[in-house]
């Protein structure tokens, strides 16, 4: 395992140094030390390669990552994993708001909660709350699969796309055009499978599914009241 | 006396005008405002209320056609590893593939690299056809973020954080669903035929201070080499400007009310933001105040039109302009070969503004097949590369006018302005005094 102290090397260097790895590299365990809650630390990744990050984490970590495995035994920032294409990032601790913001694919695990705005206009990344989340969380979702293993917060899929929201707690309160959907034996596999690829021992069948009503797709004249 | 009856003509209002009373009668059979583009259409205070004084005793001018008077712009000279360098001081402005025709995209590609310039990505991401076309591309990082991705951020030759914009600044967009084809409905990430939402707010980021560690992230991917640009509608050109050089942008873009291809309700766009013409001098005043003016370079754009725009731009402080309307019209948009089709849309060339409803007979904004195939984006290429020649041109007459071997040195001095609005909001006398409302002198 490569250890980089961020107390003697620039962030700059560090993430300059994992961007750049080759394909074929052979040093793909990586630890980050002395963090202290930088900010844009581990972003742009683009090899599957496992960087764990001790300490806790400023805004933006492991944003728009592809292919690696973050890490980070502690807590987070602002926008965790913003626009993650592919890999996973794992947090051991809570994340700020607007973790997986935009996130395109691949896989968030918040072992504790999450802020307000989680998941919001999620473009197909699948994340798993291990606790609750915030307000506006999955706000103009787009695709992928929000799962929250506590509560959420008020306006929970407001003007929601084509995003699967599943909540097994309580629902403070629903955004405009987000409701509790059936809960098919189709669904209940489809998040067992998730859950377990996340780790999060939860069943399945407790959790309530939340999507689209659709009735805001186009603009309506009629439906200004909704808004 | 004569006894032919008095005939008195018909007055129409000043208030209920024509127009007016037409609205009213829309508003009351549709009960839905009026959605367009092409910016605001009333009069505003403009580059046309401002005059260059040219050379006299006091000033020496520079021989036309033999003197060289220098037009290169070098943006993102600030942070960024690798500055952007441009022949000419005039880019094209951001207008998203799904709006326009990948052929109007492919169009402003070649027309703009033919002329040493950059053409700049939208809403909805970037495509291979105005990647290849353009030799320099900037990507816009907006707050829908359709189509973002990290490859295509490295790809680019720099970025531009679309804060807003000024045809509608504090609002979103709305691309509707009759112009969300399959391709484009997949670079967006949502449902063939609905209509998608822009949003107005960027999804991780809520103030200046958040926007700071925002760039620093897009730099740390990018490897600090690409510039960073903040556009930013016309509301509060000072500060926004500041607040954009303490977040640590390169490169601030201010758009006027006049920018206009974004498609929104007319309501906004004639009556929120400003004029270009009242925000290039708070923007460079802000520049001047943190002594980063021609450090952090200042692009304005709304209503861009000919070299005399230009110029004024520049003297203003300004260090480039960008392009929208004017560019789409430079590649064919409105032009009255179309007419009778223009006339079949309850139009005429010159004046159709409904670009978002995907019908444009020129074939520029629209994703119908058919009409797409009406422009030839090598012509229509050239067409606009003839533009931007003559915009160059006539910006290098009137520098040399005014004793300039560089468009970079026009400066306030040669400017008066023709109304006591324009001399303020421009800070110049107004002409034949020595005037400056708000300041001193009569």
């Amino acid at each position: 395992m490569n250890v980089i102290d961020l107390a003697k090397t620039p962030l700059r260097e560090v993430n300059s140094r994992l961007q750049k790895l080759p394909k074929d590299t052979n040093e793909r365990l990586w630890k980050l030390v002395n963090v202290h809650g930088e900010h844009a630390c581990a972003v742009g990744l683009n090899q599957p390669i496992e960087v764990q990050i001790e300490g806790h984490i400023g805004y933006y970590c492991g944003g728009m990552n592809q292919e690696a495995t973050i890490v980070v035994n502690g807590q987070c920032g602002v926008g965790l994993a913003e626009n993650i294409m592919s890999g996973e990032v794992r947090v051991k601790g809570n994340a700020s708001a607007a973790a997986g913001a935009t996130g395109q694919g691949g896989l968030i695990v918040i072992e504790g909660d999450a802020g307000t705005r989680c998941g919001i206009s999620m473009k197909g990344v699948d994340i798993v709350v291990g606790g609750s989340v915030g307000a506006m969380s999955a706000f103009m979702a787009q695709a992928g699969s929000l799962v929250v293993c506590g509560d959420a917060g008020a306006n929970l899929g407001d003007s929601l796309y084509e995003a699967r929201i599943y909540v097994q707690g309580k629902v403070e309160s629903l955004g405009a055009d987000c409701v509790e959907k059936k809960m098919t034996p189709h669904h209940v596999a489809k998040l067992e499978k998730l859950l377990q690829r996340a780790g999060i021992n939860a069943d399945a069948k407790n959790f309530k599914r939340y999507g689209s009503a659709r009735k805001l797709y186009n603009f309506h004249v009629d439906n200004v009241d909704a808004y | 006396m004569s006894s032919t009856p008095f005939y008195t003509p018909p007055r129409w209002s000043a208030t209920f005008d024509p127009h007016s009373v037409a609205e009213i009668h829309r508003a009351a059979q549709t009960g839905i405002y009026d959605i367009r583009g092409a910016g605001a259409k009333r009069r505003v205070p403009h580059f046309d209320d401002l005059l260059f004084l040219g050379a006299s005793i006091s000033r020496y001018p520079l021989e036309g056609y033999r003197e060289k008077c220098g037009t290169d712009v070098v943006l993102g000279t600030r942070f960024a590893k690798k500055p952007i360098q441009l022949k000419i001081p005039v880019t094209i402005a951001g207008m998203s593939f799904g709006a326009l025709s990948g052929n109007a995209k492919e169009a402003l590609g070649h027309g703009a690299t033919q002329m040493g310039t950059s053409t700049t990505t939208g809403d909805g991401g970037m495509t291979p056809e105005e990647r290849i076309s353009s030799k320099t591309l900037v990507y816009q990082l907006l707050p829908s973020r359709y189509g973002m991705n990290p490859d295509d951020l490295r790809k680019a030759d720099a970025i531009e954080v679309v804060v807003g914009q000024g045809a509608k600044p504090g609002g979103g967009g709305m691309l509707l669903g009759q112009k969300i084809t399959e391709r484009v409905a997949k670079m967006r990430t949502l449902p063939v035929g609905i209509d998608q939402r822009s949003a107005c707010r960027h999804p991780d980021w809520t103030g200046p201070d958040d926007l700071t560690i925002k760039i620093q992230e897009l730099r740390e991917i990018t490897d600090w080499e690409k510039p960073i640009y903040i556009k930013v509608g016309a509301t509060r050109p000072y500060f926004d400007t500041a607040l954009a050089v303490k977040s640590g942008a390169d490169v601030v873009v201010l758009d006027g009310m006049q920018g206009g291809t974004a498609a929104t309700q007319d309501v906004f766009i004639e009556h929120v933001g400003l004029p270009i013409l009242a925000a290039i001098r708070p923007a460079v005043q802000a520049l001047q105040d943190l002594d980063m003016h021609r450090k952090v370079q200042l692009i304005v754009s709304g209503g861009i039109r000919n070299g005399a725009d230009v110029a004024k731009a520049l003297a203003l402080g300004a260090d480039a302009v960008a392009i929208g309307t004017a560019a789409l019209i430079a590649l064919g948009d409105n032009d009255p070969h179309w007419e009778e089709d223009y006339k079949k849309l309850g139009t005429t060339a010159g004046c159709y503004d409904d670009w978002h409803e995907g019908r444009d007979p020129a074939g520029i904004t629209t994703q119908d097949p058919e009409l797409a195939k009406r422009l030839d984006p090598v012509k229509a290429g050239k067409r606009l590369a003839n533009f931007l020649a003559v915009l160059t041109m006539e910006t290098q007459i009137i520098a040399r006018a005014c004793g300039k071997s560089h468009v970079h040195n026009l400066e306030p001095d040669d400017l008066v302005a023709l109304t006591v609005e324009a001399a303020a909001m421009a800070g110049v006398p107004l002409a034949g005094t020595n005037w400056i409302p708000g300041k001193s002198g009569m």
